[in-house]
């Protein structure tokens, strides 16, 4: 019988060997006269144990960690590929703690199936929604998206369903669906994920999309940093449209839904969605003033759905289960899952989705296991670069957007990025400043000067000249690019500055230093 | 140094790329991909063709060029090596690795080796955030970089360099 052996080609697998330990597999098996299937699956996540090896077994799967190309000849020694024990044995994979508390709905494929395989994925539940969606009207669809409370998980939070039903509403001959794969924030990876792990889910969300609102053109525009993420997204297109779901006539249905990835070139401000849509009609991704909204006005005038990868690919699974199925998961107005991505300075990092409502500090240290370095984790950086620093003391909040909102934070696209005690927060303000002015696009004032004003400012801080006063003048300068910015890169840059100079004071000199630092300067 | 030959040559295929893409919508920016990936960098004699088939202004294409932080006008060494600068990995000691890379290779950022082998970048952000501190070369990922990790990235990428 050919056993079956799982080793990922997620790009974080192949950034630990995953390609050489696979070729070492089939080489060994060979040498060994053993018959063997590789397939390479997504990534579990659990990335402190990649090259993740699993075997298919009578029993189930069983895992592997981390895999050298070094302890290949000694997995084949053991009769790993009838999962017997070895020193790097993890058990059965869905028995691992880490994965079992976990609850995965849009990652419910990821790790599991041959990411690019049409059979894989129709034997895993695939494709349920979009047959339910076929049977139903547009104006149906959207309702049931709406009704399961899913809001935009790029970061805005905004309502999907509502931003369907305006694209829904508008008379057009032409309208499409863009989804937003420009994931630049720092500490996030779930898309890359989904898009290397399952892209047949992205490809359906999309479909659905187009059928919903009327759109029968679709446009994924991917970083340029995620080339893995391309070569997957392609391999299933093409497999979609040669069964028939994508193309003209999407399962025969009469409706046409054509679907291509378009590479970004590395602008991070291109994420935000009207500077996206620019770019993708070739032009410099500046952003444009709101309204008109995309839904109306978008991608070459026409309306247009604009999406993150992590909203679209939930709509398959609210379409096959049910919008009560999804809205029940969650707290608050945030309903469902966030797949929340563990980051930096972590001993456990990886992908966990969990209903909303799990605390920081759960996440921190029961998933995470605390710092890698051992050492106290003084700060946690959520939802990316233009997301708050949070120190200790607000652990206990819950992943939720509005609890969030309370403590002048925000849950952005679900990363969380740990720092030890060993950082300086007056830098990681700098930073922040620093970041916004290689992004930005120069559109508006506040963020093409504030940012590298903000630079200035803080050198002036940290040095300890006229101390007081540029603090009241960051603070001020905070206050005009939080609400004189045309988009999210100059408006929420002030998060990480403020959230760092307010929690993080000592490091910018506040206090004792500080005061003598000033007394000596005047 | 570019030859006549393969100035020719070059021209040929920027004009060819430009049949193949210049009627897709919104066409400029898959084109500077592909003659990106064909010809290493967006030559400045381009411009002129890819306007006139665009029916843009010189100045629009070059702004678009220079806009993307993905598209070089010149030239890059045979290996292209990025490091991550983002906050993840400089909670996990990227700042020094930039550092041992800066000094190693004898070059700053947007630089080229001397013997042409490696061109280094920031990057901001490679998706690796659970394995930081990151390093890509080409399309090549790598996790957990240490100084030794890319002392060995240095080597490999010069001895590739060597051999070809």
């Amino acid at each position: 019988m050919v056993t079956k052996i799982y080793i990922p080609r997620d790009s974080s697998a192949l950034a630990m060997g995953a390609d050489k330990v696979a070729i070492a597999v089939v080489a060994e098996a060979k040498n060994r006269g053993l018959e063997v299937e590789v397939i390479r699956n997504g990534s579990r996540g659990l990335y402190w144990l990649e090259t993740m090896v699993e075997v298919a077994t009578a029993n189930g799967r069983v895992a592997y960690g981390p895999v050298k190309v070094k302890d290949v000849p000694s997995l084949f020694d053991a009769d790993f590929i009838d999962g017997k024990a070895h020193a790097l044995s993890l058990g059965l994979t869905e028995e691992i703690d880490w994965l079992k508390k976990q609850q995965r709905l849009t990652f419910a494929r990821v790790g599991i199936t041959d990411p690019v395989s049409l059979d894989d994925y129709i034997a895993h539940d695939g494709y349920n929604g979009l047959k339910n969606a076929l049977k139903l009207s547009g104006a149906d669809i959207v309702k049931i998206v709406t009704d399961s409370g899913l809001r935009g998980r790029g970061g805005a939070a905004f309502p999907t369903g509502i931003k369907w039903n305006t694209v829904l509403g508008c008379e057009a001959e032409q309208k499409y669906i863009v989804c937003n794969a420009d994931e630049g924030d720092s500490g996030t990876y779930s898309d890359r994920m989904i898009m290397e792990g399952d892209p047949f889910v992205l490809i359906e969300g999309m479909t659905i999309a187009g059928v919903a609102v009327g759109a029968t053109r679709g446009y994924i525009y991917l970083r340029s940093e995620y080339p893995h993420a391309l070569i997957a997204l392609n391999e299933a297109i093409a497999n979609a449209e040669k069964a028939g779901y994508l193309g003209d006539n999407v399962l025969g249905s009469g409706k046409a839904f054509h679907l291509e990835v378009r590479r970004a070139a590395g602008a991070y401000v291109c994420g935000e969605e009207t500077s996206l849509l620019e770019s993708l009609e070739g032009k410099r991704g500046l952003v444009r003033f709101k309204p008109p909204l995309p839904a109306i006005e978008g991608l070459f005038g026409k309306p247009t759905v604009v999406n993150n990868v992590i909203s679209l690919a939930t709509v398959p699974i609210i379409l096959d289960k049910g919008a009560q199925f999804y809205a029940d998961y969650g707290m608050g107005r945030s309903r469902g899952t966030l797949p929340i991505q563990l980051a930096g300075n972590l001993k456990h990092s990886g992908l966990v989705e969990l209903a909303f409502g799990a605390t920081l500090r759960e996440l921190l240290y029961d998933f995470g296991g605390g710092s890698f370095t051992g050492k106290p984790i003084r700060a946690v950086q959520v939802g990316g670069p233009l997301g708050a620093y949070l120190p200790e003391s607000q652990f206990d909040t819950p992943l939720d957007y509005e609890e969030f909102t309370k403590i002048w934070a925000v849950l952005g696209h679900g990363g969380i990025v740990a720092f030890d005690d060993s950082v300086d927060m007056a830098k990681m303000a700098r930073y922040a400043f620093e970041f916004c002015a290689i992004e930005s696009c120069g559109k508006c004032t506040p963020c093409r000067i504030g940012s590298t004003r903000g630079v200035e400012v803080i050198d002036k801080i940290t040095s300890g000249k006229d101390h007081a006063r540029n603090i009241a003048l960051v603070r001020d300068l905070s206050d005009t690019m939080l609400n004189g910015s045309l988009c999210a890169l100059g408006g929420m840059t002030p998060y990480p500055v403020l959230s760092a100079l307010n929690h993080f004071g000592e490091d910018f000199g506040i206090g004792d230093f500080g005061l003598s630092q000033e007394s000596k300067a005047g | 140094m570019l030859d006549s030959h393969s100035t020719q040559e070059m021209g040929a295929t920027i004009h060819a790329l430009i049949a193949l893409h210049q009627h897709r919508p919104g066409a400029l920016l898959p084109l500077l991909h592909a003659i990106q990936d064909s010809v290493g960098f967006i030559p400045e004699a381009a411009y002129a063709p890819i306007s006139k088939a665009l029916a843009l202004s010189v100045a629009e294409v070059h702004g678009v060029v220079t806009f993307y932080h993905h598209f070089r006008t010149h030239k890059a060494g045979q290996h292209v090596m990025q490091i991550c600068r983002a906050e993840s990995c400089q909670a996990m000691g990227s700042e020094a690795l930039e550092a041992h890379a800066k000094k190693c290779l004898n070059v700053d950022y947007h630089q080229t080796t001397a013997d042409g082998a490696i061109t280094l970048e920031p990057v901001y952000c490679l998706g690796n955030c659970a394995l930081s501190p990151s390093v890509m070369v080409g399309d090549e990922i790598y996790g957990r970089v240490t100084a030794a990790d890319l002392d060995a990235l240095i080597l490999e990428a010069r001895h590739a360099e060597a051999k070809a």
